[in-house]
């Protein structure tokens, strides 16, 4: 597509197509250009990590893939249609920073929402349901409880259950584990790797750690602030069945120095 | 030393620390229980000892033990005034109550009929209820409607106020969910917003339980020779203080017993977390 650092080796039809994507604020002070001419291309399966500081629109790039945001110009495609299109046919499943988990439901009722509303619809043949997504998520056992007897990561790993519902072909991520401890952050970027590589879903994961961003990704895209706009697309060459104590090697070291030395100075 | 929950029974110092906790726990509960009692019954005996101390005259104040005999021997008048009463007190606030919460949901739905009538809902409310109740009197008569009117006019502010702002505290990130999902507005609202209000709208209920009865004796003050605002001006007219005390005691013991009732339902509705102490 745009770049040659853009393509991703899976498949040939992008999953998500950004092409000179900006945003900006009209506010009464002055105008804010969130992103500017941002374009890239995730191929069907691809995982994508977003890493950049607060403040360079990464967030804002993701609402524009799922039609939460409308650019000011450019635009974005899923699958070939627009993200307003792939919003109605349900390709896109979106897990928030805060888990965004309705309070008065069930873990089990929480996950079958999308089911409830949009116009009722029923699971796709074949896809699993609530009780199976939750169990995928490792919460077999909580299915009745409420949210706010679940710790941040299990309300998190819930979050996920429900956006995996309906098996969308798309999974966008808004640092979904930013306000988790270390441990259970560990754990649950294993477990997201397992998942992805389990149900073959296209991932783009915000985040604004390296670590993260370099464990998780096939590739890396590196964004500036003020504006925020692409740096660099960094391809991560790891092993596609690593596990945690990858992180203690030399070439994710290479990758990680080569990562922080695009951020810039902090 | 570990501190593993299991008690080994071999460790003494470990379970007299949780004897001591327990016996603290106890304690606690105890002086809860037993407290706010010696309080009430200070008060009684400060009163009656007032009373009879300085001489007070029975149709200045009567004493404590007065207006007990006085509550059970006319305990079946007092109840018959109390049921007028009750019955406008608890139309008064299903009505208020109902049309705020449907005031409410159109304000939250259509801003520009937020902005058009919610100047004129804060000047109707700030006219005291005193002065609301002849007006409404005037209006709709001797009968029981005022009296329903004034009740509903008083539960009518706080719901409406409380119920916009529980509709608007929705998580953002959860209608970006909605909207993820194609929520049309309906269901944004059934399964969103009116969830989230519950809370705002249970504390408001709770005000209302006791002024809707307010409101219906304050209704009876101006007019009608039932119910316990009537009993109220006629036993002060009357300077019979004891039956004066226990009119008002009736009318404090139902609106109690209405704002429990209001907490017990909020319990039933809301089982999602823990209602937070009133």
């Amino acid at each position: 597509m745009t770049s040659g650092t853009a393509s991703v080796p899976r498949a040939a039809a992008p999953a998500v197509a950004c092409e000179g994507v900006t945003v900006r604020f009209v506010t009464d002070r002055r105008t804010v250009t969130a992103i500017e001419d941002v374009s890239f291309a995730v191929g069907q399966g691809g995982f994508l990590s977003l890493l950049g500081p607060s403040g360079c629109g990464k967030s804002t790039l993701l609402r524009v893939v799922a039609d939460l945001v409308e650019p000011s110009a450019g635009s974005a495609r899923v699958r070939g249609a627009s993200p307003a299109q792939a919003r109605r046919d349900r390709s896109i499943g979106f897990v928030f920073q805060d888990s965004a988990l309705l309070a008065w439901r069930t873990a089990l009722q929480n996950v079958a929402l999308p089911l409830e509303v949009g116009g009722r619809r029923a699971l796709p043949a074949g896809a699993p349901t609530p009780r199976e997504l939750l169990k995928l998520v490792g919460l077999e056992g909580w299915e009745n409880s409420f949210p706010h007897e679940l710790s941040g990561g299990m309300r998190q790993r819930v979050s996920l259950a429900r956006a995996l519902l309906g098996a969308p072909s798309i999974l966008l991520m808004d640092e979904p584990f930013g306000a988790l401890d270390e441990f259970t952050r560990d754990r649950l970027n294993a477990e997201l790797r397992r998942i992805w590589r389990e149900t073959g879903t296209t991932i783009l994961f915000v985040t604004h750690s390296v670590y993260e961003a370099a464990f998780l990704g096939q590739q890396v895209m590196v964004l500036a602030a003020n504006p925020g706009r692409v740096r660099e697309i960094v391809p991560v060459d790891l092993p596609e069945d690593r596990g945690l104590a990858i992180r203690e090697t030399e070439p994710f070291a290479r990758l990680v120095t080569r990562l922080r030395n695009l951020l810039g100075p902090v | 030393m570990t501190l593993a929950a299991s008690s080994s029974a071999a460790d003494p110092g470990l379970l007299a620390a949780q004897a001591r906790h327990a016996a603290a726990k106890r304690r606690a509960a105890l002086r809860r229980r037993i407290l706010p009692l010696v309080g009430l019954l200070a008060l009684l005996a400060i009163w009656a000892g007032l009373v009879h101390g300085l001489d007070v005259k029975p149709f200045v104040a009567p004493s404590p033990v007065v207006v007990v005999q006085t509550l059970i021997a006319k305990f079946g008048m007092l109840m018959s005034n109390l049921a007028w009463t009750a019955t406008e007190a608890l139309l008064g606030f299903l009505l208020g109550n109902l049309v705020a919460i449907i005031g409410a949901t159109l304000f939250v739905h259509f801003k520009s009929l937020e902005e058009t009538f919610f100047p004129i809902v804060v000047l109707i409310n700030t006219i005291p209820v005193v002065a609301k109740a002849p007006i409404l009197v005037l209006l709709l008569g001797n009968g029981i409607e005022p009296k329903i009117a004034v009740a509903a006019l008083i539960c009518f502010f706080p719901t409406l106020v409380n119920m916009v702002r529980g509709l608007e505290a929705v998580n953002p990130q959860a209608l970006e969910l909605m909207r993820v999902l194609s929520a049309s507005r309906s269901e944004v609202f059934w399964k969103l917003r009116l969830q989230t209000a519950l809370p705002y709208l249970f504390s408001a209920l709770k005000i209302s339980a006791s002024t809707a009865t307010i409101g219906a004796i304050v209704g009876e003050w101006v007019s009608t020779t039932n119910g316990i605002g009537a009993l109220i001006v006629q036993a002060m007219y009357a300077f019979d203080s004891a039956l004066l005390y226990a009119t008002v005691l009736v009318g404090s013991g139902f609106a109690f017993c209405f704002f429990l009732a209001i907490s017990a339902a909020e319990r039933f509705v809301i089982r999602w977390h823990a209602p937070a102490a009133t």
